[in-house]
């Protein structure tokens, strides 16, 4: 394997980000969809039949499956243009040094190493298709965790992945799953067994870095009963004149007593489509919590999902979405209330800038047989120009008389009177504008390890300057 | 070294309601403009804090000899201009310790984007945290305040009187070389006013602030003791005079300069 060096380059100065890595690829699928993609796919992962027919199966109801056709314009989007596959090294590693320096230089730049040493349970990093480097803890590991790149769960773990792989997310759900289903490659794969407390959290770092790229991480989280995980996934990628798509499935199944958190903080750059499927199914007294925050890609579409399956499961969903110009964001949540004494709390606060448009899609849903269900479901929009859009569309479905069920929404501006006390007090009407956005986030930022929200504050800072890229 | 106002005349929605108003408060001195609801004293204030909503048709307003006009009002703030606001806004999700970090920091030059390093660390444009952090403790012992406060979102759920000093703890650390203090009295009770005087005389003594006092009444000025006071009456200053000024305008009543000036005619 060759690797060409010293190949870094910022493209702009102010955003770390956007840099692109040269690789020569290991391998490289070619541009567009085919069962020729899968067969090939799947055979250069020495996948078992089953993987192989669950693929073939999953593209059949993909090309059968029409386009969606609401909440973002899908029209631009071109599924022969894309590549599938792409392998950047020969064999994933398990220790930082082995990792060839080109990669090793992108996730030292986007500061990945310094974080695992200092305050996470252990690290994934994938690089387009694959998972190039993965640790756990020795503390984490001795305990039974599992926390692997799905290709490698596959491989060492198949009865697990083919027990829960599509069972909360089916495949035929939408036609994006479908996609991801056939295609998928790299993503994590967790279990947390019993009674098990993984204090610091686990995170996955997603990297698009080639050009036209179909990336399609797969992850299940398995959350054993009465244990607790935090999973963060960070993803980013340089600003290609071509599009790439990024179509997530996530997993997560939260046992009897247990806590699961899954954090993302998504900042692809503004060519990407970001159009991921993730749900939670929460058995009794468990604790499902989604904490997403988008501030990257063009196009998004993301609802996360709990689906509250056993008595006194709770789920919580808490998002922030932050458009700029050209950004089109449909994001929102459900909860699927399914026993009795179930509780949903969703949160979405989302902030338009320029042209920007984001919308909040919720839905809550009361089956028979989910007594005394509570949820409450708050939208507020920050609309910072005249010309950005917000838009909010609640369902609600209720078949419990019972249940509890509140909705608030709130839409405003920041007032010319807030702006002008800020900038009384010496700080630029930039400066002003984003403390005014960092205090609607505030709810938002608090939930987010201390590293994240400092982070998330500096994207904000970048997003007001327009520099995203 | 002066706040200088030269025959100001400012409109509001196309009404004029500043109608030349001349003042020169020097460094170091405290002037009062007392007026009745309505006279026009807080537009005066807005006005030279830059608010958008206020248009000044005529006149000039200088700081040290450079004019307010073509400055924003974070720019005038830069200059040394603080105006202790009577209504202050409240602003959810910022805690007023990072606000305070944030203002000190932009006033005292850390905010010049023109002197950070390129890849400066990010909190490059705040004051280092524990000078800060120590510089804080110290005005709000000044000020008699709880530290507690710090953590509150910014004016969110405040009380008249804890607004109030919230704005003089701002000024603190400013440090302005002039400070306007627009009804600071209001919704202060006795004692609070007391500590709250003790503070802003302190901090002129420090910062050899010139202060301009706008007040409905008396009161505060037992506490700050004017060099000057202006009476101010429908747009205008119609009497100017010393600090026994405002006592004979808190026996007679505003009534009293009407006729005098009905007399003057």
């Amino acid at each position: 394997m060759s690797v060409n060096q010293d190949k870094l380059r910022d493209i702009k100065e102010q955003d770390r980000y956007d840099f692109r890595t040269e690789i020569d690829y290991v391998h490289r699928s070619r541009r567009g969809i085919g069962v020729d993609v899968v067969h090939e796919i799947s055979a250069l992962k020495g996948e078992p039949q089953w993987m192989l027919d669950f693929r073939l199966k999953a593209l059949d109801i993909f090309l059968e499956m029409p386009m969606p056709e609401w909440g973002v314009d899908l029209g631009a989007l071109d599924f022969e243009e894309f590549y599938y596959f792409m392998r950047a090294t020969d064999t994933k590693k398990r220790t930082w040094e082995e990792v060839p320096d080109a990669i090793k230089d992108t996730f030292d730049k986007l500061g990945i190493p310094e974080a695992e040493r200092k305050y996470l349970a252990g690290v994934e990093t994938q690089m387009d298709s694959e998972a190039v480097y993965s640790s756990l803890k020795e503390e984490w590991e001795s305990q039974g965790i599992l926390f692997v790149d799905m290709d490698t769960a596959v491989r060492e773990h198949p009865e697990l992945v083919q027990a829960h792989i599509s069972t909360v997310v089916p495949i035929r759900d939408n036609k994006f799953a479908a996609l991801n289903s056939a295609f998928w490659s790299g993503g994590s794969f967790v279990y947390v067994p019993k009674g098990v407390n993984v204090e610091i959290p686990l995170q996955a770092y997603f990297r698009i870095n080639a050009q036209s790229l179909g990336q399609f991480e797969r992850t299940i989280i398995i959350a054993d009963e009465g244990s607790n995980v935090h999973y963060i996934e960070g993803c980013t990628a340089p600003q290609y004149a071509e599009a790439a798509l990024h179509t997530g499935v996530i997993e997560i199944f939260v046992r009897k007593g247990a806590h699961a958190r899954y954090t993302t903080i998504q900042n692809w750059s503004r060519n990407v489509y970001n159009l991921v499927t993730q749900r939670a199914v929460v058995d009794e007294d468990g604790l499902m919590e989604w904490v997403d925050g988008n501030l990257g890609s063009g196009v998004t579409m993301k609802y996360p999902a709990v689906i509250l399956k056993g008595a006194r499961a709770r789920g919580m969903i808490l998002s922030i979405a932050f458009a700029g110009d050209d950004q089109h964001y449909d994001a929102g949540a459900k909860a699927i209330h399914l026993a009795p004494d179930t509780n949903s709390i969703i949160t979405s606060k989302s902030i338009s800038k320029g042209n920007g448009r984001s919308g909040f899609r919720g839905l809550v849903h009361v089956a028979r047989g989910a007594e005394r269900a509570q949820s409450k479901v708050v939208c507020d929009a920050l609309l910072l120009d005249p010309e950005s859009r917000s838009d909010t569309y609640p369902y609600i479905d209720v078949s419990e008389d019972n249940s509890k069920i509140e909705h608030e929404a709130t839409v405003s501006k920041i007032s010319e009177d807030q702006l002008f006390y800020l900038m009384s007090r010496g700080l630029t009407e930039e400066q002003a504008s984003a403390i005014i956005i960092n205090g609607f986030l505030e709810p938002f930022v608090k939930e987010l390890p201390m590293e994240y929200a400092v982070e998330l504050n500096r994207l904000i800072q970048l997003q007001m300057e327009g520099s995203v890229g | 070294m002066a706040l200088e106002i030269r025959d100001l005349h400012v409109a509001v929605d196309g009404k004029e309601i500043l109608k030349g108003v001349s003042l020169n408060v020097e460094r170091g001195s405290t002037h009062a403009l007392m007026g009745p609801n309505g006279s026009g004293k807080s537009t005066l204030s807005y006005t030279l804090m830059g608010h958008p909503k206020y248009l000044i048709t005529q006149g000039d307003a200088l700081i040290d000899g450079v004019s307010l006009l073509e400055m924003t009002p974070d720019q005038r703030a830069r200059a040394g201009l603080f105006l202790a606001m009577q209504y202050p806004v409240a602003i959810s999700g910022v805690s007023l310790y990072s606000f305070l970090h944030a203002a000190t920091s932009a006033v005292r030059g850390f905010g010049d984007r023109s002197a950070r390093p390129a890849r400066g660390r990010f909190n490059a444009h705040l004051m280092p945290m524990r000078e800060f952090r120590k510089e804080v403790n110290g005005k709000l012992d000044l000020l008699e305040m709880d530290p507690v406060f710090l953590r509150r979102y910014l004016n969110e759920g405040f009380s008249g009187g804890e607004k109030k000093r919230a704005e003089i703890l701002q000024m603190a650390l400013l440090k302005p070389k002039f400070s306007v203090l627009d009804e600071t009295d209001s919704g202060l009770d006795i004692d609070a006013l007391r500590i709250v005087s003790k503070g802003i005389n302190a901090l002129q003594d420090e910062l050899n602030m010139g202060l301009l006092v706008i007040t409905h009444y008396q009161r505060i000025l037992n506490y700050i003791h004017p060099d000057v006071v202006h009476i101010f009456v429908d747009g205008r200053v119609v009497k100017t005079g010393d600090a026994k000024l405002a006592e004979i305008l808190e026996e007679q009543g505003y009534e009293w300069v009407r006729q005098e000036l009905a007399l003057g005619d």
